[in-house]
């Protein structure tokens, strides 16, 4: 704001009325001959492109980690088999329960949130948000984290476990360098997430160090098309204020490259809210409803409902089916963290067997 | 015993003088070679080291294909401009360039449809993630340069600038008649008058200089050009007298103290000028018809501080008209300069010019208080002595009052 002079204009915008309508209003010659011609002050122009102009300019590069990939991936499936055995092993035990080892591990890497917006990140396995584990209720979870990181990290782990596991006492941090092994059950079934508990907490959250952990029922639940769907934000400058909201990290990722689902077929989105700073964040699905599963813990709906709203570190599956074909737009119903970067589309098509 | 010195004898042939002058300079292109090469600094900054970003949005302009913005990296190091933000929402820009070096500048296109008379903030997001923000207080279209314009900035000049000094200057009959005491209050009145514009520019100066991108180093910006102005105004004023002396003309001292007053005030109506029409430009203000009255108000005084040397003259007609047009007609040639090409560098300078303009008057002045009033003249007496009569020292506060009450109505 620049200071014009003792005679600062802008202070006078505030006299006698309103700025708009002195503008528009006002009396005497000058005011006549400064209205733009045809125009009643407004960018009429600008307004007619206003729909194609939201959103930020340019794509995110998709090399390192892909929103899309990451949406239907859990226990390292996107990864080939070799490769993939580093990370995540099963073993069965007698009573046809598994054993499910995995390996994490902290590093500071700079990623891309936005079309060139680079965030300065603390990870686990390099990507944000971490990679989604997955269990089914009654498997033992053995976890070996490594901190390769600048910081002491630790994972804490929503579900039942022994304190000693909690991964959040000054006593449960992992030095960089250090490591250590996290081992409990998987229990209860529902969509739960894991997180860093170092302090300061609240850094080390909105870093983005954190990632879901679903846990199935021993009875499967029906069959479905399962998305994994993570609600963040970044502080870009470090002002306890997200510059960039997304879903699954980069904003706006979905809006280039819609989710596709097939119309009829139940879809199963499991949703966690990571956001930080911001109390609460929300989904909204356009033109169609789904069912609640607060936590994923029950296996009946709690509600129907086409907006789901979340505090911090809370979750819900949601299911539905879609009725037509096309694009449908989710965001939160927020604006302000859907004009920051969540918001995209599912894009429904019709099955053709052939 | 001190030995003289002999190291370089005074009859030394010329060209190994040459040499000598030129030795240091060659040393310090080579030294300074050494630095950009080795770059000592990169020590202190060790690698992953965040750079350092200064943007500096310089003026936004409003149309009906949205928001532009000239933007100019004012830090060391290079920026990437990513994205841009307005009221928070993301928004397709376009810009000329996204990395600025040092002192790089760009324009930014935002098609963002703002809503006249209320508020928006734009915010630009570099590759880091950091934020450099701009506040339109007030959206009102920019206008443009077209013949109205020019048309309507040229009648604010006129109502705020030449209309006000000719109205003063018309005192002068009445000046005409005033005694030694009552021209000595008037010449008091007039540096009451100046020095409120004084504090007044000097104000607006270092608040213009801490506005600017920190390369431009406003306040050295100001104080250089007060003190440019200063002595320029000394040298012509020398030199007119001298010419005049030469010529043996009928005008007096007062006639040249006059015209250096009128070019005070003008260079001060200059500034004036650039402040209201970058209100305009920089889509920041609506202007009201009680803001040009107060300007009229205002200005109406400094007619008088131009009469005052000359009061017991006889100037022609021509000759006042001249001083007003030379003291009012600047504020015109302001109003469009800051309207059409505002520049705040430019704004800080003109003030500069302007703070010592009117320094070099006021002391101008201060020499002829009391001057009439002796018939050896001001001089034989010191300052101290000259000012200390109650008729001036009123003179001073009335004039100093009368600044500070007509600039209440446009504070």
């Amino acid at each position: 704001m620049p200071q014009l002079s003792r005679r600062s204009l802008l202070k006078l915008a505030g006299l006698g009325t309103a700025a708009g309508t002195a503008a528009l209003g006002a009396r005497g010659a000058y005011a006549k001959a400064a209205r733009p011609e045809g125009g009643a002050g407004q960018a009429i122009d600008a307004m007619q492109h206003a729909a194609h102009t939201m959103g930020p300019v340019g794509r995110v590069g998709a090399d390192r980690f892909n929103p899309t990939t990451y949406l239907r991936s859990w226990n390292f499936s996107h990864l080939p088999p070799a490769e993939r055995a580093r990370f995540y092993r099963e073993t069965p035990r007698p009573d046809g329960s598994l054993v499910r080892e995995f390996e994490l591990f902290a590093v500071d890497r700079e990623i891309e949130i936005a079309p060139g917006i680079f965030f300065p990140a603390w990870t686990f396995n390099g990507q944000v948000p971490g990679p989604t584990l997955r269990a089914t209720e009654g498997d033992r979870v053995r976890v070996t984290f490594v901190n390769q990181g600048s910081h002491p990290h630790t994972i804490h782990f929503h579900g039942w476990h022994p304190p000693e596991m909690d991964g959040s006492l000054p006593e449960h941090q992992v030095m960089p360098g250090d490591r250590f092994v996290y081992e409990f059950d998987a229990d209860p079934f529902g969509v739960h997430l894991y997180h860093c508990h170092a302090v300061p907490l609240k850094r080390h959250m909105h870093k983005g160090l954190y990632g879901m952990f679903v846990v199935d029922p021993k009875a499967a639940r029906p069959a479905a098309d399962e998305l994994v769907m993570v609600m963040n934000g970044f502080d870009t400058n470090f002002d306890a204020d997200n510059e960039v909201y997304a879903l699954n990290t980069v904003a706006n990722h979905y809006m280039h490259e819609p989710i596709r689902v097939e119309v009829g077929a139940l879809v199963r989105m499991y949703l966690v809210n990571v956001t930080e700073f911001d109390l609460i964040n929300s989904l909204h699905l356009h033109g169609m409803f789904f069912d609640v599963f607060r936590t994923g813990t029950s296996l009946t709906t709690s509600e129907r409902t086409d907006i789901v709203m979340m505090c911090q570190g809370e979750r819900a599956i949601l299911e539905t089916r879609f009725r037509y074909p096309g694009k449908f737009m989710f965001h939160a119903h927020q604006s302000e963290f859907a004009e920051l970067g969540w918001m995209g589309m599912f894009e429904a098509g019709v099955r053709r067997d052939t | 015993m001190i030995p003289s010195a002999t190291t370089v004898s005074p009859a030394a042939p010329s060209r190994a003088i040459w040499i000598w002058a030129l030795l240091p300079l060659v040393l310090l292109a080579v030294l300074i070679a050494a630095i950009v090469r080795l770059e000592p600094a990169a020590r202190l900054r060790p690698e992953g080291m965040p750079p350092v970003e200064r943007l500096k949005i310089e003026r936004a302009t409003l149309a009906a294909d949205g928001i532009h913005l000239a933007v100019m990296n004012d830090g060391p190091d290079a920026v990437t401009i990513a994205q841009v933000t307005v009221d928070d929402a993301y928004w397709t820009f376009t810009s000329e360039r996204s990395q600025l070096a040092h002192l790089g500048r760009t324009n930014l296109h935002v098609p963002y449809p703002w809503v006249a008379g209320e508020a928006h903030l734009v915010k630009i997001l570099t590759s880091t993630g950091t934020v450099f923000a701009h506040e339109i207080a007030v959206a009102v279209e920019t206008p443009k340069a077209t013949a109205s314009h020019l048309a309507a900035f040229a009648l604010i000049g006129l109502y705020v600038g030449v209309l006000p000094v000719a109205l003063g200057l018309c005192w002068f009959p009445v000046l005409a008649r005033l005694g030694k005491v009552g021209m000595d209050v008037l010449l008091a009145v007039t540096i009451g008058l100046l020095a409120f514009l004084f504090v007044d520019a000097v104000r607006e100066g270092f608040d213009g200089a801490a506005e600017l991108a920190g390369a431009f180093q406003g306040t050295a910006l100001f104080v250089g050009a007060a003190a440019v102005a200063y002595l320029g105004l000394e040298v012509t004023g020398q030199w007119l007298r001298r010419v005049r002396a030469q010529r043996k003309a009928a005008q007096s001292a007062g006639s040249v103290l006059a015209l250096l007053i009128a070019i005070g005030i003008g260079l001060h109506n200059f500034g004036e000028g650039l402040a209201i029409g970058a209100a305009f430009a920089l889509g920041e203000a609506a202007l009201g018809t009680l803001l040009i009255v107060g300007f009229t108000l205002h200005n109406t005084t400094e007619g008088l501080a131009i009469l005052a040397p000359i009061a017991k003259e006889r100037p022609s007609i021509g000759l006042l008209i001249r001083l007003g047009l030379i003291g009012g007609v600047p504020t015109i040639a302001g109003a469009w300069l800051g309207g059409f090409v505002y520049s705040r560098v430019a704004a800080v300078l003109c003030l500069g010019l302007g703070a010592g303009a009117i320094a070099q008057v006021v002391v101008q002045l201060s020499r002829q208080v009391g001057a009439a009033s002796t018939a050896t003249g001001g001089g034989s007496r010191s300052a101290a002595q000259r000012f200390a009569t109650a008729p001036v020292m009123l003179g001073l506060m009335a004039g100093f009052a009368v600044m500070y009450a007509t600039g209440m109505l446009v504070g």
